[in-house]
């Protein structure tokens, strides 16, 4: 009877220890939840610190801007309203960035299909950092390589473009004789988006499952029709994603087209002088202005935020549309 | 719809390492063949180099010859991609292509090489391969879903729809249920049992129980150490070989006194 008194009590003894080792209440535990507390509340801190920023901008450039938005139209720089100040700026600043990405999207998803598939190992190094060095280059430096050597180059391609393919309202003579034409600017720019989109789309394509690829391959897929089958498909989001990376730089650069375009009014032909981009405009323009005319070039920013904007939520949802087919599930 | 496979001398190398020696089996066609033995002892790379899959892995050769109905897979000329087309492979983990869905994951193989089906055709031949894998009355409501939305036994039967509906000589599987739960590894099973009235199928598993239910003949594979290249060791009957081995290594192994 007392034996297994005692044996109840030993019992209830080592589960009394038991609890206090692991005890809920330890200073142990609590550190560690201290540490959690504060990791979580840093990462909130983070991200609050960004939405506060991007919010910032966008009011900053809104009350800015109103006077310019506001002005009689007699005003504004071109006595015709803001509306028709921006407009030609904004059809500029698409173009050259839609330049920028045809030439720039198959050129780097090839790139980076060579670099993931079909390049032998060493090559795929060596060609990767060259691509990575290419987008540490300064964009002025860019600029400067257009203006000074890619514009007069090219300039002979042109003449033979309004020639032989003048009937086009985009490739309308005659041609610059300098070669400083939005076309130029938008070659310039894809070079500098090329490494964007290249390296992004590599690290993307390498991801792919090994499963895939070999369930394409058992099937007796060739080595391109399992790059069709497997990679492309489970890349995509990430390619969309690039390119839209890749937009973003084209619309926003400024130094480059600043010093590469001989800018004018909105032309059709894309090899004579003239078009602007919003962000040279700016750049070139800001130093020299003061009163209302700095608050329309601020007023061409917020166009320029809202573009940006919108390209970026035309993306996502693109990327959302097929969420059901990506592999996630 | 069937052809035999007769492996003479094959060696398989991974850059300058031997990693199996010396196979000499012969595979009967319409017959179920397993390989077993531990973990390393080549079995599944020896199976890859049925239809040249091990070379995917840069610096993966193979020496001797592979017949499939007397012709050699590795003679020249043979380009890899037709032979992968007449013999098929199921994996270790389902891996049916999640951008598509049900319906175009078993047309995959089929529309490769530009080749152009109608949609009747399609149809067909959609209903007949997952009924060939058991899925048919599962999946029929739902042939536009992903196949990725499916269980893990539903995927590893897609796997098996699709790769029988390119209508390959030979099937490969390697460990086809290990990542699968018991239930729908019967159903594999069963689906294996069926396949052999019109395939050719070899099987790599780990499960003894599971060679001693789906095969006819059992190949054994070991290895003497690491780094020693793998062998096969007793090639049977499987009821000579879970019963009446004639290799010690052989009779250890399926008794479990080792592996």
């Amino acid at each position: 009877m007392s034996a297994s008194i005692q044996l109840s009590q030993r019992h209830h003894h080592n589960e009394g220890s038991g609890m206090t080792a692991t005890s809920l209440t330890s200073s142990q535990a609590a550190a560690g939840r201290a540490g959690d507390k504060v990791f979580s509340g840093a990462t909130l801190a983070a991200g609050c610190l960004i939405l506060a920023v991007l919010f910032g901008v966008a009011l900053f450039l809104v009350v800015q801007a109103i006077p310019a938005l506001t002005a009689p139209a007699s005003e504004i720089q071109g006595g015709e309203g803001f509306f028709a100040y921006i407009w030609p700026i904004v059809i500029g600043t698409l173009i050259a960035a839609l330049i920028a990405l045809i030439i720039a999207t198959p050129v780097s998803i090839g790139v980076a299909l060579f670099i993931s598939h079909f390049a032998p190992r060493q090559l795929a190094s060596g060609l990767g950092y060259v691509i990575d060095l290419l987008a540490a280059i300064p964009s002025v430096v860019y600029g400067a390589w257009g203006a000074a050597f890619l514009a007069p180059q090219i300039s002979p391609a042109y003449n033979w473009l309004a020639e032989n393919m003048g009937w086009l309202p985009i490739f309308a003579g005659p041609a610059s004789a300098t070669g400083k034409t939005i076309l130029t600017a938008g070659i310039v720019l894809s070079v500098m988006v090329i490494p964007i989109i290249t390296s992004l789309s590599r690290e993307i394509f390498l991801q792919t499952p090994k499963l895939h690829e070999e369930a394409a391959l058992a099937l007796g897929a060739t080595r391109w029709e399992m790059i069709k089958m497997a990679v492309l498909p489970f890349a995509r989001p990430g390619i969309i994603s690039a390119i839209m990376l890749g937009l973003g730089r084209a619309l926003g650069e400024t130094m480059a087209v600043a010093l590469v375009l001989s800018s004018g009014a909105l032309t059709a032909s894309l090899i004579q002088s003239g078009n602007q981009t919003i962000a040279a405009e700016i750049a070139l323009n800001f130093p020299e202005a003061s009163g209302l005319k700095v608050s329309t070039l601020i007023a061409a920013g917020l166009i320029l935020f809202v573009i940006t904007l919108a390209v970026n939520m035309l993306a996502r949802w693109i990327i959302s549309r097929h969420k059901e087919f990506s592999g996630a599930n | 719809m069937s052809k035999r496979i007769d492996v003479k001398d094959l060696n398989v190398y991974y850059g300058s390492f031997l990693a199996v020696e010396g196979v000499n089996i012969n595979i009967e066609a319409k017959s179920v063949t397993a390989f077993i033995g531990p973990s390393g002892c080549g079995k599944s790379t020896f199976l890859r180099t049925l239809n040249r899959m091990h070379e995917v892995l840069p610096g993966a050769r193979v020496e001797g010859e592979v017949l499939l109905d007397g012709d050699n897979l590795y003679g020249p000329g043979v380009d890899p991609v037709t032979v992968r087309s007449q013999i098929g492979m199921v994996f270790q983990r389902p891996n049916p292509f999640p951008t598509m869905s049900i319906r175009d994951n078993v047309l995959a193989g089929v529309k490769l090489n530009n080749q152009k089906i109608s949609k009747g055709e399609a149809d067909a031949l959609v209903e007949r391969s997952l009924q060939g894998a058991n899925l048919w009355n599962e999946v029929k409501d739902r042939l536009e879903k992903p196949g990725s939305g499916l269980s893990g036994g539903q995927q590893q039967r897609l796997c098996i729809a699709r790769a029988i509906a390119v209508e390959p000589q030979v099937i490969l599987m390697d460990e086809p249920c290990s990542a699968l739960d018991p239930i729908s590894t019967l159903a594999v099973e069963d689906l294996i049992n069926e396949l052999k009235d019109q395939y050719t199928v070899v099987i790599v598993t780990h499960n003894m129980q599971q060679a001693a239910r789906v095969s006819d003949k059992t190949a054994f594979f070991n290895i003497a150490g690491t780094g020693k290249p793998g062998k096969l060791i007793e090639f049977a009957e499987t009821s000579t070989i879970f019963n009446n081995p004639a290799v010690k290594a052989t009779e250890d192994y399926v008794s479990g006194r080792f592996g």
